[in-house]
């Protein structure tokens, strides 16, 4: 039941983007995303799908998972399209009453949808082949410069993985609490508002016991392995740049250059 | 009457990256008043079976048949089959929420709409079933120790009078005392008050002991089915799955090496000190 709902969405395979180091990955999601808002031309777009359609080849996942994060921005996909395409003004290629279509407004609008639907694409390329684990790691070094101005780096993402953490084995118990009371006879389904939020009682009560109880299992078995903060605390699989990380950077730099180069051509 | 399993499958998370056969074609049938031993390696499918059994789990293919009836079949009484067919979880204490020791019992019977005297007669009948007295009834369920609290939820199960009671692990984590304690009941209902058990156990000293019929799982399909003594006869493939017969039988293994000619299929100390005892006095 509940356990279907799986957190992020990490897809487990092994490529060269899984072992890649997540802050190159990072790096690299927001290079995307900043070519995607450079691109100003067919060419432009062009570069960009290449790119993503060669990423999305070596990570190994297949396609479906990629398109599934398109299903949630939907709505805003259509409503952006649409203002776009009735909005622009220029030479007018249809019209009815007050609604006309223009060249550029057909221009604007397919890029729009387009820069949405990379956009999506390629952050569900890393977040596909990272995992929440990795991704806060990548954060927590990527960001260790905020330390300096006071910003406790390490406890947020230390909060963060906890968290993370937690999700999962908070809705299995769930799970198993919501079956053991229908074993009893619990109705979670059926009732007007009232009666359903009653019946939630017997979920959450022994739901915040489990979670307070495993809370403060969880913080002795830390204090009993001295956590004491970040400070000075090692990691068992530091995070470190290897070569193809270096020819990631390497690929993504031209790449970047190439789309800027596109705005020129055109 | 009888559960009748028909090439039960379940497959967790299916068209995920995550597919898992929990389940593959398990087939069997189930008689009023037979104490079955549920036994397997962990990971084998057994928590997953049982739930199958009050329809907490619905198979991916199979079927099964509750009394004759489909339990899939278009609108039946699920409600029903959950108060005839008791579950007890792993860990069961975990569901406690109520105030007190009694209004927690009473959430079952409460669920099927009974009428409020005859509620409290079934919470009290099944807290006395489970040994549990009135100097309990008002205590917060939180308080107790871990086999009190056990009883208390084995009790809330209790309560909805199932023909069919089942148990996963009920021991788990217990002391001696706690186990002794409560497989006692569960070999006291079986007996006083004729109901089916099917007890999930890691326990092989405890199968031997009470079951009448033992039902083996290795990843997710049932590898026998037979009686305690002939299934503890394949120790050797009970190894490989990472099972084992119960110490007594390795002991009465030992013993025949060394040319002591004790019977072969003994699985509880009390069979073999006879059988040992009739072999020196003879
Ligand atoms: N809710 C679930 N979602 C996905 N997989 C599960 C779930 N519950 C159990 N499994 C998997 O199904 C298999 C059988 O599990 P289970 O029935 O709990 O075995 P057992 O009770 O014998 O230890 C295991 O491999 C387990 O990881
Ligand atoms: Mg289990």
């Amino acid at each position: 039941m509940l356990r279907e709902i799986t957190l992020g969405q990490y897809y487990p395979v092994d490529s060269v983007l899984h072992r890649m180091d997540p802050r190159t990955k990072l790096l690299g999601t927001l290079l995307f995303i900043i070519s995607l808002f450079c691109a100003n031309s067919w060419l432009g777009y062009l570069t960009a799908a290449v790119f993503l359609a060669i990423t999305i080849r070596l990570s190994r996942v297949p396609f479906r998972f990629m398109v599934r994060g398109l299903k949630a921005i939907l709505i805003l996909l259509l409503i952006s399209v649409s203002f776009n395409l009735f909005l622009t003004s220029g030479e007018v290629v249809w019209q009815l009453g007050i609604l006309k279509i223009t060249r550029e407004g057909i221009r604007t609008a397919i890029f729009m949808a387009l820069r949405l639907i990379f956009l999506v694409i390629g952050s569900s390329v890393m977040t596909l082949t990272t995992t929440p684990n990795e991704l806060t790691d990548g954060l927590e070094k990527g960001l260790g410069f905020l330390n300096k101005v006071g910003v406790p780096v390490h406890e947020v993402a230390m909060m963060m993985s906890i968290a993370l953490r937690f999700i999962p084995i908070l809705i299995e118990e769930a799970d198993k609490i919501m079956k053991a009371q229908m074993a009893r006879g619990a109705d979670f389904e059926s009732g007007n508002l009232i009666q359903r939020a009653k019946s939630m009682v017997p979920l959450l009560v022994p739901l915040f016991i489990s979670a307070f109880r495993r809370a403060t299992d969880l913080a002795m078995a830390m204090e009993a392995r001295c956590y004491h903060g970040g400070e000075g605390r090692t990691k068992m699989k530091p995070l470190c740049y290897r070569k193809r990380d270096r020819i990631a950077q390497v690929i993504l730099t031209g790449y970047l250059c190439l789309i800027i180069g596109t705005r020129f051509i055109a | 009457m009888s559960i009748r399993a028909v090439n039960l499958t379940h497959i967790y998370g299916q068209g995920t990256a995550f597919e898992q056969y929990a389940l593959k074609n398990v087939n069997f049938e189930i008689q009023d008043g037979e104490f079955i031993g549920l036994i397997g390696h962990t990971g084998s499918g057994k928590s997953t079976l049982i739930q199958h059994l009050n329809g907490l789990l619905k198979a991916t293919s199979g079927e099964l048949y509750y009394n004759g009836e489909n339990i899939y079949a278009h609108g039946y009484d699920m409600k029903g089959l959950r108060s005839k067919v008791g579950l007890v979880f792993q860990y069961p204490e975990h569901q406690l929420f109520e105030a007190d020791v009694f209004s927690d019992v009473c959430f079952g019977p409460k669920n099927l709409n009974l009428s409020q005297g005859e509620i409290e007669s079934r919470a009290k009948e099944a807290l006395n079933l489970v040994g549990l007295d009135e100097s309990f009834y008002k205590q917060s369920p939180f308080e107790l120790s871990g086999g009190q609290k056990r009883r208390v939820a084995i009790a809330g199960v209790l309560a909805m009078k199932p023909d069919v009671l089942i148990l996963d692990e009920p021991t788990a984590g217990l002391d001696p005392k706690g186990r002794d304690e409560i497989l006692g009941q569960i070999e006291k209902l079986h007996r006083e008050q004729g109901l089916t058990i099917i007890l999930v156990s890691h326990s092989m000293e405890d199968m031997a002991r009470y079951a009448d019929r033992l039902i083996v799982m290795n990843k997710g399909e049932k590898m026998f089915d037979d009686t305690p003594r002939n299934v503890f006869r394949h120790y050797k493939e009970l190894e490989a799955m990472g099972l084992a017969a119960p110490q007594i039988t390795y002991i009465v293994q030992a013993l025949r090496k060394e040319g002591i000619p004790v019977e072969e299929d003994l699985i509880t100390v009390e069979e073999a000190r006879d059988a040992i005892l009739r072999l020196i006095g003879k």
